[in-house]
């Protein structure tokens, strides 16, 4: 079993073995060189970490359900299927637990306005949300197709009170969204905090967004050792930058636990129209930091696609590829017609519409369970709710 | 083909008493032909140096003017490969030492060492590599040196004097001091603390200190130029190029806008020396 990569590695900070660090103009250093300062002296203050927990519970809604999906299970080979409910969060994904931890920490840096990328628009209104609770500005940049294919989102980020800035350079989706917040920051940084919603980034984004999503995991652990008297065989978690998975897999990580991280496959891995960073790209640097990153020869970063518009983006967080080259995790990636096929299941099996982006990891579930011995358990990081797919999965699944 | 001397571009610039205007291009905006007559424009009009960005789909220091050039070099082929073809070309028509602005990951594809290697043997003086800071930047800046190429690191308002020192003491060539928050483009102009700021840079350099972002007029030129080694202009070049119908009036708008920024710096070295009589 390998050990906790930050023990092995801890004479370097930001990084997981070769990759992370903080590739960025100078400009940005003093404003992340503030924000590492901030987090770390925040993240041993019981004070904080008390006020943060309250607002987890009282606000959030967490600890959030860990539930068995029996009739799912039964489709996936008889498998112990548990999902870990954060579509049941506020908001209605994982997101808001970032979001929230860094809009506290924002207070606490005297920042005066929020800004934030998004892709299918799940952190847009985390961030929006929290900006609300704490009566900030905020504006969240989204590529113009991302707008049309996430509709429900935009409008649920403008009656929060929120700006949606329209990206429409480049892939006009995550990926430039997230250039177009970065741009915003090197010139807005002293009075505005920019809240990323994946563990992607510079230093110290990857090591503060796991740390504000461990909760996840931490939740989940001590739940199935209640219901189950013992830790699951596996747990399955979509990735696109990949919060949600890492929140998820870090409190197990020194368990006899597989850990497997579902990417976009798209249209398949054989066309360009795919997704999946860390199985078909190759190392580089992207938004500040060294990871796998989906690019052409010339070292351009390559244009992505996926049906999810959460997992639409060319990278991915550098802990990911350190927990696949140390073989703690492995990581593989289901096509948009397997994700749909899991969405779909998942509603009729239970009466949970999950998001698209989560319904990969159903989607590896199904297939998984069927390999598993009968009574094989897995947790599954159900990590968004679906409602806002429910066109496109109309147009997909009713057609069939 | 060998570069020219970015030191000595400085050394003559400092024995006529003024500061240099280094030069910014998008290599292959719309393609390398362009490039060459732009580059030959701002050396007819008095340029000292001239920087050549390397298309990136994802610069994040750049604002939309340098972006959309990027986009327009990328759609036109350009490729690290290609700029390299074209060097020598936009060097000799030049004549002035080229320093390559470029980001890391085209570097990282297509090997550090080749890069530097086939950039000096293509006649480039120096590389600035704006998303690698000095801390991780040793080994490139090693490389770099054993090819003969200078390695230009940038200083922020906002930097630290330790980093800044850091920064100041690697730099070979001359050292860039960004003189705002934010990214490139006209947009609030020539940041304020201009001369505090080059002062303070100076404490720690060996090398020329430059400034750019936000330099567009004959104005922001002097202001700039009547305290630092040099004047860098960026995007008000790739502008002039983008708006012209076509590429001799591409040609004649940059050149004109050379020639301004020329007057600004002369402007500036005449007052000081009637400062100094």
């Amino acid at each position: 079993m390998a050990t906790n990569p930050e023990m092995s590695d801890s004479d370097r900070r930001g990084w997981f073995g070769e990759y992370g660090g903080r590739y960025v103009p100078e400009t940005l250093v003093p404003a992340l060189d503030q924000l590492e300062e901030t987090f770390e002296r925040l993240w041993n203050d019981s004070g904080f970490r008390a006020e943060l927990d309250a607002l987890l519970a009282a606000y959030v809604g967490r600890p959030t359900p860990l539930y068995q999906a029996r009739r799912f299970g039964e489709l996936a080979g008889r498998a112990v299927v548990y999902l870990k409910r954060e579509d049941l969060a506020h908001t209605g994904s994982h997101k808001l637990n970032n979001a929230l931890g860094q809009a506290l920490l924002a207070r606490t840096l005297n920042k005066k306005r929020l800004i934030a990328e998004t892709g299918a628009g799940q952190h847009g209104v985390a961030t929006a949300t929290v900006a609300a609770l704490l009566g900030l500005p905020c504006q969240v940049y989204m590529g113009v197709i991302d707008m049309a294919r996430q509709q429900l989102n935009v409008v649920r980020m403008e009656l929060l009170g929120a700006e949606v800035i329209p990206v429409d350079s480049g892939s006009k989706t995550l990926k430039d969204a997230t250039s177009q917040a970065i741009r915003d920051w090197m010139g807005s940084y002293r009075d505005t905090h920019y809240v990323i919603g994946s563990c992607v980034g510079p230093h110290p984004y990857p090591l503060m967004v796991r740390s504000f999503q461990s909760v996840i995991g931490i939740e989940a652990r001590r739940q199935i050792l209640e219901e189950c008297g013992r830790l699951p065989d596996g747990l399955v978690a979509c990735v696109g930058g990949g919060s949600n998975a890492i929140g998820l897999f870090h409190p197990f990580i020194d368990d006899d636990v597989e850990m497997v991280g579902v990417e976009a496959a798209g249209e398949g891995l054989g066309t360009d129209r795919h997704s999946a960073s860390l199985v078909a790209g190759k190392p580089g640097v992207l938004h500040g930091s060294r990871s796998y990153i989906l690019q052409d020869k010339d070292g351009q970063v390559a244009p992505t696609h996926s049906i999810a518009a959460g997992l639409d983006y060319p990278g991915v967080g550098p802990e990911h590829v350190w927990l696949r080259e140390t073989g703690r995790a492995r990581y593989l990636s289901v096509t948009d017609d397997e994700a749909m096929d899991a969405y779909a299941a998942l509603a009729r099996s239970e009466g949970i519409i999950p998001a698209l982006e989560s319904s990969h990891a159903l989607a590896y579930t199904l297939e998984w369970g069927r390999e598993l011995r009968p009574d094989g358990v897995l947790l599954v990081n159900l990590s968004g709710r679906g409602d806002k797919d429910v066109v496109r999965g109309d147009e997909v699944v009713g057609g069939r | 083909m060998k570069g020219k001397s970015i030191g000595e571009a400085f050394e003559r610039c400092r024995d006529e008493g003024r500061a240099a205007l280094i030069a910014y291009l998008a290599a292959g905006d719309p393609d390398i032909e362009t490039t060459v007559a732009l580059a030959g424009a701002v050396s007819e009009a008095g340029a000292d140096v001239l920087e050549l960005g390397i298309p990136f789909s994802d610069p994040l220091a750049d604002g939309p003017i340098i972006q959309a050039a990027y986009t327009r070099a990328l759609a036109g082929g350009a490729s690290v490969k290609r700029v390299l073809e074209g060097l020598p070309r936009i060097a000799d028509g030049s004549g002035l030492p080229i320093v390559l602005m470029t980001a890391l990951n085209p570097v990282l594809a297509y090997g550090s060492e080749e890069f530097c290697c086939d950039a000096a043997a293509a006649g480039a003086s120096g590389i600035l590599v704006p998303d690698l800071l000095p801390e991780d930047g040793g080994s490139l800046r090693a490389t770099a040196a054993r090819a003969g190429l200078d390695t230009v690191y940038l200083g922020a308002p906002d930097t630290s004097d330790e980093r800044l020192a850091g920064a100041a003491q690697g730099s070979t060539g001359f050292f860039y001091l960004i003189s705002r928050h934010g990214v490139t483009g006209p947009e609030g102009g020539v940041g304020a603390g201009l001369a505090e700021q080059v002062e303070r840079a100076k404490r720690y350099c060996s090398v020329p200190v430059a400034v750019g972002f936000g330099v567009t007029t004959a104005d922001d030129a002097e202001r700039i130029a009547a305290v630092a080694d040099g004047v860098i202009v960026g995007s008000a070049f790739v502008r002039e190029a983008a708006e012209a119908a076509d590429r001799e009036g591409a040609v004649e708008a940059v050149k004109r806008r050379a020639e301004e920024l020329m007057r600004g710096i002369h402007r500036a070295a005449t007052e000081r020396r009637e400062a100094k009589s």
